[in-house]
């Protein structure tokens, strides 16, 4: 594993009025490392992700991203930065068809006339089709527009997106929530070749067999806080679902 | 899913989800509307609805009829331009024939010659001022301007206020309705320069034909604007998901505030054509042309909902409008039944859209 810490936070903290929805949390990310973060509803998982990508404005910590700290305005910042999201509610435009939405708000312009600018609409599906095979998506017709394609397309074309224009880290969260069994393969393939390709990658998720598939490292949210972060090698499944359900991680039990 | 085939590479191919184009459902509407007149003429009055009947004219179409049609809808249309990429945004625009009566009453005050006959002009309503026989840039130029001020003001309102653009609309609508009769307390006001009135009525390529030449060219640009162009794919962005757009780093707010004035300033081009058109500005212009240029879009195939429609459809749309106002007075049928049928049909556009979206929901 390579030494190199791309990401890393420092009693990061957001209170949303009285509810301390993440509290003091230290996270870690290497070099091309995979890791999830699992954790019972409201224990914090999506919220330390909003407050890395500059979504919301976390209260207190710091946040150092490819060794600089970084303070986000929003999340045009963070994906300026080579960080990219794929968010639960996919964020594609379902009347565009998939080069449109792969390069939406970063269109590929031939000539240059302010708002009007005209278009390169062959270099993008150019570039287009070279993402989905990069990415090893297979969608069948680009020019199909969203609205007439299956859940699992259009999570491939959302992947796709992020992996295509990341150059230094992804976050997912929930990729697979909505899937069926074959299109979730197909995410998880996906994954697979990010991690083949060194990119880094969080991964929030619900499935622990997906998680002990995919990563390396799994890191326990409960209550706001980080509870456990175990090689995956070191641990099993009950070992994770007793630090989820706070049977087990000192802090929380003692309470 | 049944009919799908994967093939030996893997590639899938589902012909049931290559759409055909919805306008060309709407064209294949207007051929069947104009065949219904076409045989309701022969059958009611013995004569044809769109083919020339007459030994004195040698012309296979009645010429006649089919300038009337596009004519009485042009200026409408340009309006409908203007409106589809608002509706395409997802909002919509109530305001524009309002805008139409308050800049042609404008623009009309900055248009009046100097003299009529040989006799001053003294009823010119800015004659005290000597602003008469001003050089035709100078009504053009305020048409424009009086247009895109209103646009620009509804687009802050929605854009900014995040009040629904049917409100702001509403409410611009009122207003610029008050600011056509404000200004000369209800008068019309005619008598335009020469050099005005040959706007409309100078001879482009044929004369008698200019708006429907100023419609093309229109439509024309926003076709290419909307389909090649930065601006034409971040206006379906915003009507297809305004969230994913803001996302993805569209500036919603200002190209909301961009479609509005485009819009505007349509409504300034329609309210100079207009009144170069017929040499004076009423009070009333453009009442209720808002209504009729958003049926133009939605029978055209543009949603109400937001992200679909294109200006072909629109065109298209526009088209089937002056075939059945044409067809209703060649049936003389009279203009009460027309405007009672005219709801049914803006009505049944919206109905037919919104059958669209739940079969396409049911399919996806």
């Amino acid at each position: 594993m390579n030494d190199k810490i791309i990401l890393k936070t420092e009693k990061l903290t957001k209170h949303y009025g009285g509810v301390h929805a993440l509290q003091d949390a230290d996270f870690e990310l290497h070099e091309g490392e995979h890791v999830a973060i699992v954790g019972d509803n409201g224990a914090g998982k999506s919220t330390i992700v909003r407050q890395i990508t500059g979504v919301e404005q976390r209260t207190s910590g710091k946040v150092w991203f490819d060794g600089q700290e970084v303070n986000f305005a929003g999340p045009l910042d963070s994906r300026h930065a080579g960080m990219e999201t794929v968010y639960q509610n996919l964020a594609l435009c379902d009347d565009l068809d998939v080069p449109s939405n792969l390069y939406l708000g970063r269109e590929i312009i031939k000539f240059y006339l302010g708002p009007f600018s005209i278009l390169d609409r062959k270099a993008m599906r150019v570039a287009t089709e070279a993402a989905l095979k990069r990415t090893a998506v297979k969608i069948p017709n680009l020019s199909n527009t969203i609205r007439h394609m299956s859940g699992g397309q259009r999570q491939c074309v959302a992947i796709a997106r992020s992996a295509s224009f990341a150059s230094k880290l992804i976050i997912m969260d929930e990729p697979t929530a909505a899937l069926g069994v074959q299109e979730t393969g197909q995410v998880e393939n996906i994954i697979r070749n990010l991690k083949a390709e060194g990119v880094p990658l969080i991964l929030i998720s619900h499935n622990l067999r997906q998680v002990f598939d995919l990563v390396d490292r799994i890191v326990v949210f409960r209550r706001g806080r980080i509870v456990a972060s175990l090689n995956k090698n070191e641990t099993d499944g009950q070992d994770i679902v007793q630090y989820i359900t706070g049977v087990k991680g000192g802090l929380e039990t003692a309470a | 899913m049944a009919q799908t085939s994967h093939g030996v590479g893997d590639l899938t191919f589902d012909s049931s989800k290559r759409a055909r184009p919805p306008e060309l459902n709407v064209f294949f509407g207007l051929i069947l509307i104009v065949l219904v007149f076409e045989v309701l003429g022969w059958l009611l009055l013995g004569d044809s609805f769109l083919f020339n009947t007459r030994d004195s004219v040698d012309t296979l179409f009645n010429e006649q009829r089919l300038q009337i049609i596009v004519l009485q809808v042009a200026i409408v249309g340009i309006l409908a331009v203007g409106v589809t990429q608002v509706i395409i945004t997802g909002g919509i625009d109530l305001s524009s024939g309002s805008v139409v009566g308050a800049t042609a009453m404008i623009t009309m005050a900055f248009a009046q010659a100097g003299t009529l006959n040989g006799v001053d002009n003294t009823r010119a309503v800015f004659w005290d001022q000597g602003w008469v026989d001003l050089p035709v840039i100078v009504p053009i130029v305020v048409a424009l301007l009086c247009g895109v001020t209103a646009g620009f003001i509804n687009g802050m309102v929605i854009a900014y206020t995040k009040i629904p653009p049917f409100i702001a609309t509403l409410g611009m609508m009122v207003s610029a309705r008050g600011m056509a009769k404000w200004l000369t307390k209800g008068q019309p006001i005619s008598f335009p320069t020469e050099s005005y009135a040959s706007i409309a009525n100078g001879e482009i390529i044929a004369t008698g034909w200019n708006p429907v030449i100023y419609f093309v060219i229109i439509a024309t640009l926003f076709h290419l604007a909307l389909k090649y162009t930065l601006y034409g794919k971040h206006t379906y962005a915003i009507g297809s998901n305004s969230e994913a757009a803001r996302i993805a780093g569209i500036k919603v707010e200002r190209h909301l505030v961009l479609v509005y004035s485009i819009a505007g300033l349509m409504a300034g081009i329609a309210a100079l054509i207009l009144t170069s058109r017929n040499l004076t500005a009423q009070t009333g212009m453009g009442v209720m042309y808002e209504l009729d240029a958003i049926a133009m879009a939605v029978i055209g195939g543009v949603s109400l909902s937001g992200g679909r429609g294109s200006i072909i459809g629109t065109a298209l749309g526009m088209l089937i409008f002056g075939v059945i106002i044409s067809g209703f007075t060649f049936l003389k049928i009279d203009a009460y039944y027309q405007e009672m049928i005219k709801g049914v049909i803006i009505v049944s556009a919206v109905v037919a859209d919104v059958w669209r979206q739940k079969r396409r929901a049911m399919q996806g």
